[in-house]
């Protein structure tokens, strides 16, 4: 199989790989680098459990070519805990029981965490628009979005007081 | 909001109820928002081999010949298995709960008894060249009729699904369902002022775990074998796996772990016994998980019910006589269907006391996907059933649902139709609290009722 080199920024540091032509970034991520943060439920675009964040936009690793994100910055849930503190969003997550198995969680929060950096007052339509393309089979979908919108206003207030 | 009324039984009771209205947060959740849990796939290992299947295109089928020399030859398959390579082909999940006969093979050889039904397992070095040889595979069948509905199933000339059996039907202790009888069915109906009968039906339900099932083997030094894998059942798999390998149990190690979903879906053992092989054959890691495909496909559902409940009533309210004939399908296989017949039996006549009760439960086979455990599996469609049946019985006779129910409520005490007595009972104050709730007035006669004692 073909070699491809790719440079790209993954959580902030810059990455050079060579992945197998054709393969995906979700293959990428948990098979060669080890980041198992970033879940398939289904590898055909349906599930949004492999959600990743590519240049701002979230995105399903498991329908993106790995060797199509050269030059581009991804984002993954384990990118969010960079500095050892929880996001917002993870604490709002673990307070409002919005994870249970937790094997939609990582696509979820990355979602949202999209969500709320392009938009940091969303109703709740926003947020319900932002994750209709992750499923949960768990939580009835509820504490997820009250998680989401908690995490919002949390959001705002540190930015007030910044 | 939720609200915790500990004043209820207060007086039954010892407990204080420290934990109840307290919030825990979930022991694994700090690890779900992290990306730390690890799942059974979360884990690397060098030289995997992947497990691809073959799978049967129609519901029921003769198998005439096998046969797998072009898929041998895929550049990246390393071998094929086939019934002949499994010590002990043919197994039922329950047999260690004495469950019989065993009636499912591991690997399909003779027959195919429903659609998706696996037959040969593939392994290659890589997912894309396992396909590619399962798509060489030719496998030459006879198409048999079909029989996809329980009552069509249980009539004279039906296709025979399961040889197993030999019928299509379970055998529960020499009858052909399982039985409930209580009391006299015939002389309620005659002292009731109405009779009903209504019948009642549900489809499969697929659980769709957000996480496929699946399972990884890996050879571990000394022969043995530790599998990495999703199931909700990891005795029964053990287990399972030890009678169908032909294995010592001390051989098998079964590591579990956090499941990305299960709701019962994984709760049969189907992908461990033949990742188990595969590693021992060829002594290389080996995966084999669903895609979503066959999760939704070929995972077995929720059983199908169908439920005819017939009613006597009296006017002033007290059901007489109840007669259930109710039809679970079992799907190809046992699995847990037979387990699920029997408490669907044991639920009859519902939270009811009833002095004359029949009930009929038969665990049928079809050449649909085999089902097995849900959350509830045997009680959630019966009850559904039963309270849409209890609605209907409060309307024809012009009663309040909610009071309709309290007076029927079966209280500590009270004999079962399947003569257990009664302990713990509930209803009655749940059906009170739900009408405050529900801003629904009862009259005070209910409202005075207990589950406690029966009223004069
Ligand atoms: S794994 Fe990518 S959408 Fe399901
Ligand atoms: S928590 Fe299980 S799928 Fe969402």
């Amino acid at each position: 199989m073909t070699k491809v080199p790719v440079q790209f920024t993954l959580n902030g540091r810059e990455q050079n790989e060579f992945v197998d032509s054709g393969s995906t970034l979700l293959a990428a991520l948990r098979d060669k680098l080890g980041l198992y943060g970033t879940k398939a439920g289904c590898h055909q675009g349906t599930c949004g459990a492999c959600t990743v964040i590519i240049d701002g936009s979230p995105q399903l690793s498991c329908l993106t070519l790995a060797e199509r994100c050269a030059g581009k910055s991804v984002t993954t849930l384990e990118g969010l805990t960079g500095n050892g503190a929880l996001h917002p969003l993870q604490q709002a997550f673990m307070e409002g029981f919005a994870a249970q198995c937790g094997f939609c969680t990582p696509g979820m929060i990355l979602a949202a965490k999209s969500l709320l950096d392009r938009n940091p007052s969303p109703s709740r339509d926003d947020v319900i628009d932002a994750i209709s393309g992750n499923i949960c089979r768990c939580t009835g979908y509820d504490p997820i979005i009250n998680a989401i919108l908690t995490a919002a206003e949390q959001l705002r207030g540190a930015r007030k007081s910044a | 909001m939720i609200e915790y009324r500990k004043d209820y039984f207060s007086d039954a009771r010892t407990d204080g109820l420290t934990e109840v209205g307290v919030t825990r947060q979930r022991s694994d959740v700090l690890g779900h928002v992290t990306g730390k849990t690890q799942y059974y796939a979360d884990r690397h290992f060098a030289g995997l081999l992947h497990l691809k299947m073959v799978r049967s295109p129609h519901h029921h089928a003769r198998i005439k010949s096998i046969d797998v020399s072009r898929a041998l030859k895929v550049p990246g398959v390393v071998r094929v298995l086939t019934a002949k390579d499994v010590p002990q082909n043919i197994y039922t999940i329950l047999c260690l709960i004495q469950v019989e006969p065993n009636d499912e093979p591991v690997l399909a050889f003779d027959k195919v008894r429903f659609k998706g039904e696996q037959i040969v397992a593939v392994l290659a070095e890589s997912e894309q060249a396992a396909l590619a040889g399962v798509a060489k595979v030719k496998v030459v069948y006879e198409e048999l009729p079909a029989v996809f509905d329980v009552e069509e199933a249980l009539k004279p000339g039906a296709p025979l699904v399961n040889e197993y059996h030999g019928r299509n039907w379970f055998t529960y202790e020499g009858h052909h369902c399982r039985r409930v009888r209580f009391g006299n069915v015939d002389e309620g109906f005659a002292a009731a002022d109405h009779v009903i009968e209504e019948m009642y039906q549900s489809s499969p339900i697929e659980h769709a775990p957000t996480e496929t099932t699946g399972c990884i083997v890996v050879p571990d030094q000394n022969e043995r074998y530790t599998c990495y894998s999703n199931t909700q059942a990891l005795y029964f798999t053990l287990d399972n796996s030890a009678l169908i390998l032909n294995s010592p149990f001390h051989k098998l190690r079964l590591v579990g772990g956090t499941v990305g979903g299960g709701f019962g879906g994984k709760v049969d053992v189907i992908t461990e016994p033949i990742a188990f092989l595969a590693a021992m054959l060829t002594r290389r890691p080996v995966k084999y998980e669903y895609s979503r495909a066959e999760e939704m496909q070929v995972s077995s559902p929720r059983a199908a019910e169908r439920i005819y409940i017939k009613d006597g009533v009296a006017k002033d309210g007290r059901i007489l006589a109840r007669q259930v004939r109710l039809y679970v399908d079992a799907g190809a296989y046992s699995r847990h269907s037979p387990y699920g017949t029997t408490k669907a039996a044991a639920h009859m006549p519902g939270p009811y006391t009833i002095p004359n009760v029949w009930v009929d439960c038969h665990c049928v086979y079809t050449n649909r996907t085999p089902s097995s455990a849900m959350r509830g599996f045997g009680v959630t469609i019966g009850d559904f059933a039963l309270e849409v049946q209890m609605d209907k019985l409060a309307r024809l006779i012009g009663m309040d649902p909610m009071e309709f129910r309290i007076l029927n409520a079966y209280r500590d005490g009270d004999m079962k139709a399947h003569q257990k007595e009664v302990d713990g009972a509930a209803l009655v104050e749940c059906v009170q609290a739900a009408s405050d709730l529900a801003n629904w007035p009862i009259a005070g006669r209910y409202r005075a009722m207990s589950s406690q004692k029966r009223e004069g």
